[in-house]
């Protein structure tokens, strides 16, 4: 049987295409103004890339900001359960799961079967998103994929007290001004992101393995401070990015 | 008097008439603010009250109880807070402020809002066992109206009730006595006192009565029916009237639950709310739950309303007032106040807990998440946390909001293995 899943984020949307419980295909693009086009275009071009006709599909579900904006898709799920089953799928032992998106971070708590036992997601701020990171990379002039190996190398990390996004900012600003060495200030960055996930994730009492999915578990630079800060090790699936279209998929194979 | 003010009173008095048969709420609240703001016309004194406050000397002396609170509630239903709130904060006054404050003091200096702004008060009252912002509230409208203010100071109340709390706040009840005395110019009526407290708890028993009927399932009313119905046991307790609206209602409600009518079309899982509503969007919130075939069938806010009825002493209403105004639901520990959700999960038979962590008020959302793990660890079922305002609609995101209730709803549904 093969399923598809659509995750449609507020910064980019994922697709992935399942075939009797294998990974036929994923793919990701930026999602734009429009995110039904987004969500049907990415879609339609992994279609073509593994050479699958729309016939071929037996179901697809959405997930995602964008879930109810894509007309094809035979159920719309939240991204909670979606990142649950998908981390179970790449990792069976996995028992949480920390997701950082654009513009919502999450630590989901599931049982053997990949089960959502629980959640908790950010509060109304961006602090501690994607959106965040994005934010700070381009105050720093740097591009955000060089953030998590430009950070590995900082000697002391910089202090950003602050919870808010917008004066974190001023005070990135203020601390270049002031002459502070660029991989300090990315460094004092993700400290910061991870101390208010961390915060969010004990408050759930999260349990090893912990796993980490979303676009930001690419940032090896997060993914390290954010071990530190829950005292446990966080893994990383090449799937990361893609956890939770993948989820979608394998959703998708059980409706009827 | 002239001939059209006697008009107008007579016209108040023909409607009241006519509405007393018919009871419904719209109209009581209709001629309940004519009256308010009527008056000086009529000789009436009008004091504003917190809405944890003792209204039953008010009622005894007969003036006119107004609630800012449930102006603010008002305002934020008909979606002016924003507008109010920004006001206020011209004026000077912190976006991190109370809404309800916030709105009903730019309110009173722009008289705008749902009902063009209050009555003017002649005294106002201040209890503080529902928060400390009434303090300052109070005291800024006190300057602005140039009018007396009377506080009653409840010890918080983290375990039990201690004698010299009973003492303290008993003493100042004879105090608050006084000032009514000296502001109306004439006695108490303690025996007519005596008969608005006995009404007062008979109208709380039947508004129990009422929120008991969701015990049922399905339910015939939701939570957000009951913010509605709320009104009155709030403002006129202590009044027949609302011994006649709840009796009615009350009758209503056990007639629907005989035929096994459910305030949604189809219940399948069943809610608890805690904290005050998100008023701008009580409805949105409503139909996107029933939408999962969710029913909200009790909350922590009405039934404060009712739940220190154990501390009255019918035959000793006086007395009793300090513990029954000093025990309630925002005045106590967060153990005790676990423990009153904990029954109320039981009760009503609830799948999980919607806590609405409201930026305007610190008191009730303080001690949620804590709360959320005594549940959760006692009871084993999940609670969501809505982030929100009751007023100011800038503290309301609605596709966060959607995510969170569909993912919780889907963990509902996953665990009764739906």
């Amino acid at each position: 049987m093969i399923t598809a899943g659509i995750d449609i984020g507020s910064i980019t949307t994922k697709a992935a295409v399942m075939a009797d419980g294998k990974i036929r295909g994923t793919r990701v693009i930026f999602t734009g103004y429009n995110a039904e086009q987004a969500g049907t275009k990415v879609y339609e071009e992994l279609l073509k890339e593994l050479g699958i006709e729309k016939s071929d599909i037996r179901k697809v579900v959405s997930t995602g900001y964008g879930r109810n904006s894509v007309k094809f898709m035979d159920k719309a799920m939240t991204e909670i359960i979606c990142h649950g089953a998908g981390a179970h799928y790449l990792n069976s032992r996995a028992r949480s799961v920390i997701d950082i998106g654009g513009q919502d971070s999450k630590a989901i708590v599931l049982d053997e079967k990949g089960k959502v036992k629980n959640f908790a997601m950010n509060d109304k701020c961006a602090a501690g998103t994607g959106r965040f990171l994005e934010v700070m990379a381009r105050a720093l002039e740097v591009d955000l994929d060089g953030f998590g190996a430009l950070s590995l190398r900082a000697g002391d990390p910089s202090r950003i007290s602050s919870l808010c996004t917008v004066f974190a900012e001023s005070e990135v600003i203020s601390l270049i001004s002031k002459g502070e060495k660029r991989e300090n200030i990315i460094a004092g960055i993700h400290e910061s992101i991870a101390a208010r996930i961390a915060a969010m994730a004990n408050r759930l009492r999260i349990a090893p393995l912990v796993v980490m999915t979303g676009g930001v578990a690419k940032n090896i630079g997060v993914v390290a401070a954010l071990e530190r800060k829950i005292g446990m090790a966080v893994e990383v699936s090449e799937y990361a990015q893609v956890n939770g279209a993948i989820g979608a998929a394998l959703l998708a194979t059980g409706l009827k | 008097m002239p001939e059209i003010v006697l008009f107008f009173l007579a016209k108040i008095k023909k409607l009241a008439l006519h509405f007393k048969k018919k009871k419904k709420m719209k109209e009581i609240m209709m001629i309940y603010y004519m009256e308010a703001k009527s008056a000086r016309i009529s000789g009436r004194k009008v004091a504003w009250i917190t809405s944890g406050g003792p209204v039953e000397p008010l009622i005894a002396m007969d003036i006119i109880p107004v609630y800012p609170e449930n102006h603010g509630a008002m305002i934020g239903a008909s979606k002016m807070g924003t507008d109010l709130c920004e006001k206020s904060e011209s004026m000077g006054y912190s976006s991190d402020l109370c809404s309800y404050a916030r709105s009903d003091i730019a309110c009173a200096t722009v008289n705008g809002g749902p009902i063009g702004g209050l009555p003017r008060p002649d005294m106002l009252v201040c209890c503080n066992n529902i928060c400390g912002t009434v303090l300052k509230w109070y005291e800024v409208q006190a300057r602005y109206f140039n009018v007396p203010l009377f506080i009653l100071d409840t010890p918080f109340c983290h375990t039990g009730y201690a004698e010299e709390v009973q003492r303290y706040v008993r003493r100042q009840l004879d105090e608050y006595v006084l000032f009514l005395e000296k502001a109306c110019g004439r006695k108490m009526d303690m025996d007519h006192l005596k008969a608005v407290g006995k009404l007062s708890l008979e109208g709380q028993r039947l508004w129990q009565a009422v929120l008991a009927t969701t015990t049922n399932s399905p339910a015939p009313m939701t939570a957000f029916d009951a913010f509605y119905h709320l009104a009155l046991i709030v403002t006129l307790r202590g009044t027949p009237l609302v011994i006649d609206y709840y009796t009615q209602l009350l009758e209503k409600m056990k007639d629907r639950v005989a035929r096994v009518i459910g305030a949604i079309p189809n219940e399948k899982y069943r809610l608890l709310w805690d904290n005050i509503p998100i008023w701008p969007r009580t409805r949105w919130l409503s139909e996107r739950l029933a939408s999962h075939n969710a029913c909200l069938v009790a909350d922590t806010y009405t039934s404060a309303w009712c739940g220190t009825m154990k501390y009255i002493n019918e035959n000793n209403f006086f007395d009793s007032m300090a513990e029954a105004y000093t025990r309630i639901y925002l005045n106590i520990g967060v153990d005790e106040m676990a423990r009153i959700v904990l029954e109320m999960v039981d009760r009503y038979k609830v799948d999980g807990i919607v806590m609405h962590s409201n930026r305007s008020c610190k008191p009730y959302s303080l001690g949620q998440y804590d709360i959320q793990k005594i549940v959760e660890k006692q009871r084993g079922i999940p609670c969501l946390m809505i982030e929100a305002d009751m007023v100011d609609e800038r503290s309301f995101s609605e596709s966060q909001v959607s995510t969170r209730i569909d993912a919780f709803m889907e963990i509902i549904k996953q665990r009764k293995g739906d």
